[in-house]
């Protein structure tokens, strides 16, 4: 019963997508192509040539920094996913009021929503470990292993951040945690340099960020490494911040929208 | 059909945090006819029928639509009513006819079954012209009308409209109620909320009129007119220096006066007649009108206020 109206939710999220699907693949390969020219290969160069490598566990910057980077985009796109479309949803074009007075439950509403981002992700995750390949930053076994890690790390941020734009009020609160949370995590959670390169007193709070734990999975599973923490434990982890956003993101969205 | 009411509500009651938007009321709506709820800015008609879609959580009393408990079937009761919320929540994003087909398949209809029926609905809100426009270019009274045929694709039995005509030009609000009508033959129950007397008048069979969350008298429209007004209403506005007095000067002319801030209402059965004796007492009027008693003198009359303005 609420599978279908689950299923209904996703379709139409597609459909809606349908009309701005192109705009949107051209940026999903841009933004890599972009990122992986400037910094893994301009600047990969004068790491590689310095002290990098030893830093890099021996690994040549550009093959360092791509599964890193996928890991960090997913957080981008399940992050931006779950923040202005949540609060247009809500407030802006109050969506969200007009699906709820149809069959379809809060429950339902926050399932599939969460169910499309994870569809976007699989699109996103895909067409980036391709862009990785094409760079010669690492082989395509590699680069598809690195899929459902980074897609872990996305989904963690599409549930979190959906409940916590069920819960601020307007897009001032959505802007400050970009610009305080998601921005500062993308720079310093390991996906350009190892987090031991950091101040001490910094090192915990990266360890403590969900994207440091993307990351670090991210990248041991495409270059086939030890992670720091077992493999489940980083997995355990991310999946924590899943269930919990889930669940917060259905209980504020309820406390929001059924008044 | 059986005659059990299609909505019952016994001391429904809406609270927002401290305070009472919908305050104990008792109504019933009838399978097949039109009701009405009247009331000016703020007295619960909207909370009252959030209520009744099944959306917003009953504080208070009891409530059954379709005989069944909108706490625990909310989503059997939603696929069987249509909603025309106050205020329009189209996906401007996306064009007219798809915005009908993602709402029907939120109802579960398969396309096939859709596009026949999306056809009908553009041509019954008179946009097959714009069918395949984005919401956000149409003018407010189509993005009306779009929320109209979007409330009727799943062929409700019951159609809630939330002041439906706001933003309609004069034309479009006959033919929507002309609509309206042509549903109401087919059986489809309606609840409209309202503040136009004359779209009260014209739709609906009984009506309840609201105020701070009360229901202050029930009936239908004539029999609220007889019951707490006169036949007719004269209308007498006097220049500013006559003014002070006035209250005296009018005393025994009509069966209740009513002195408003722009006007004068003098409540009478025969218009003319008290029109003269206005002349004959020397009042020297600037104007007077008289007219047939309306709704608006209800609700007056009922809470000394004014609906409209
Ligand atoms: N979500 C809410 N939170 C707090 N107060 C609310 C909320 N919704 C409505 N109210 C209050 O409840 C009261 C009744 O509001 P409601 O919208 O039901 O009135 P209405 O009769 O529909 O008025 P209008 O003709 O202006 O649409 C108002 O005082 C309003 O401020
Ligand atoms: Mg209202």
């Amino acid at each position: 019963m609420a599978a279908t109206e689950t299923l209904r939710v996703v379709e139409n999220h597609a459909r809606t997508y349908r009309r701005v699907w192109r705009g949107s693949i051209i940026s999903t390969f841009l933004n890599p192509i972009l990122y992986l020219a400037a910094m893994g290969v301009s600047l990969g160069v004068l790491v590689d040539q310095g002290s990098g490598r030893q830093a890099l566990d021996g690994f040549d910057y550009l093959t360092f920094l791509a599964p890193g980077l996928l890991a960090a985009s997913a957080m981008q796109t399940g992050a931006g996913d779950a923040a202005w479309p949540v609060m247009a949803g809500i407030k802006w074009r109050r969506t969200y009021e007009a699906v709820l007075a149809t069959p379809v439950a809060v429950r339902d509403l926050v399932t599939g929503h969460l169910l499309w981002v994870t569809i976007r992700l699989l699109m996103m995750t895909t067409i980036f470990s391709f862009v990785m390949v094409l760079f010669g930053a690492t082989g395509v076994a590699e680069a598809v292993r690195a899929i459902i890690p980074a897609i872990v790390t996305g989904l963690a941020f599409g549930a979190s951040v959906t409940a916590f734009s069920a819960t601020t009020r307007d897009h001032t609160g959505l802007t400050s945690l970009f610009r305080f949370g998601i921005m500062p995590m993308f720079l310093f959670s390991g996906t350009f340099f190892p987090v031991t390169q950091l101040p001490g007193w910094m090192q915990p709070i990266a360890y403590a960020t969900p994207l440091w734990h993307g990351v670090e999975l991210t990248r041991a599973r495409a270059l086939s490494f030890d992670p720091m923490l077992p493999t489940w434990l980083h997995f355990s982890y991310l999946g924590l911040w899943i269930v919990v956003g889930s669940l917060l993101a259905a209980r504020q969205l309820r406390k929001r929208m059924v008044i | 059909m059986d005659g059990s009411p299609l909505v019952e509500a016994r001391g429904l009651t809406k609270r927002f945090g401290e305070f009472t938007a919908v305050d104990a009321v008792d109504f019933e709506v009838r399978r097949g006819e039109a009701f009405g709820f009247l009331g000016p800015n703020g007295a619960g008609k909207s909370s009252t029928m959030r209520m009744i879609g099944a959306v917003s959580p009953i504080n208070g009393g009891d409530l059954s639509v379709f005989g069944m408990d909108p706490e625990s079937e909310g989503a059997t009761i939603r696929a069987r009513i249509g909603v025309v919320p106050q205020q329009d929540n189209l996906d401007e994003e996306i064009p007219v006819d798809e915005n009908l087909l993602i709402y029907g398949r939120y109802f579960g209809f398969s396309r096939a079954a859709l596009w026949p029926r999306i056809e009908e609905l553009l041509a019954f809100a008179e946009l097959t012209e714009r069918r395949h426009d984005k919401v956000e270019s149409l003018s407010g009274g189509m993005k009306r009308r779009l929320t109209i045929a979007r409330a009727l694709i799943n062929q409700p039995e019951l159609l809630l409209l939330d002041e439906p005509t706001t933003g309609l030009d004069p034309q479009a609000r006959h033919l929507l109620w002309d609509r309206l009508y042509r549903l109401k033959q087919q059986g489809v129950t309606l609840i409209i909320t309202t503040h136009f007397m004359d779209e009260a008048e014209q739709l609906c069979d009984r009506l309840v009129v609201m105020d701070k969350g009360k229901i202050a008298a029930e009936g239908s429209p004539r029999g609220l007119i007889d019951q707490y007004s006169t036949k007719e209403v004269l209308e007498v506005r006097f220049p500013d220096e006559a003014k002070a007095d006035i209250a005296e000067r009018l005393e025994g002319l009509a069966k209740r006066v009513e002195i408003l801030p722009d006007r004068v209402l003098l409540y009478t059965d025969d218009g003319d007649a008290t029109s003269h004796e206005v002349w004959t007492r020397g009042l020297e009027p600037e104007s007077v009108l008289a007219r047939r008693s309306s709704l608006e003198d209800v609700f007056l009359r009922l809470t000394g206020r004014s609906l409209i303005d």
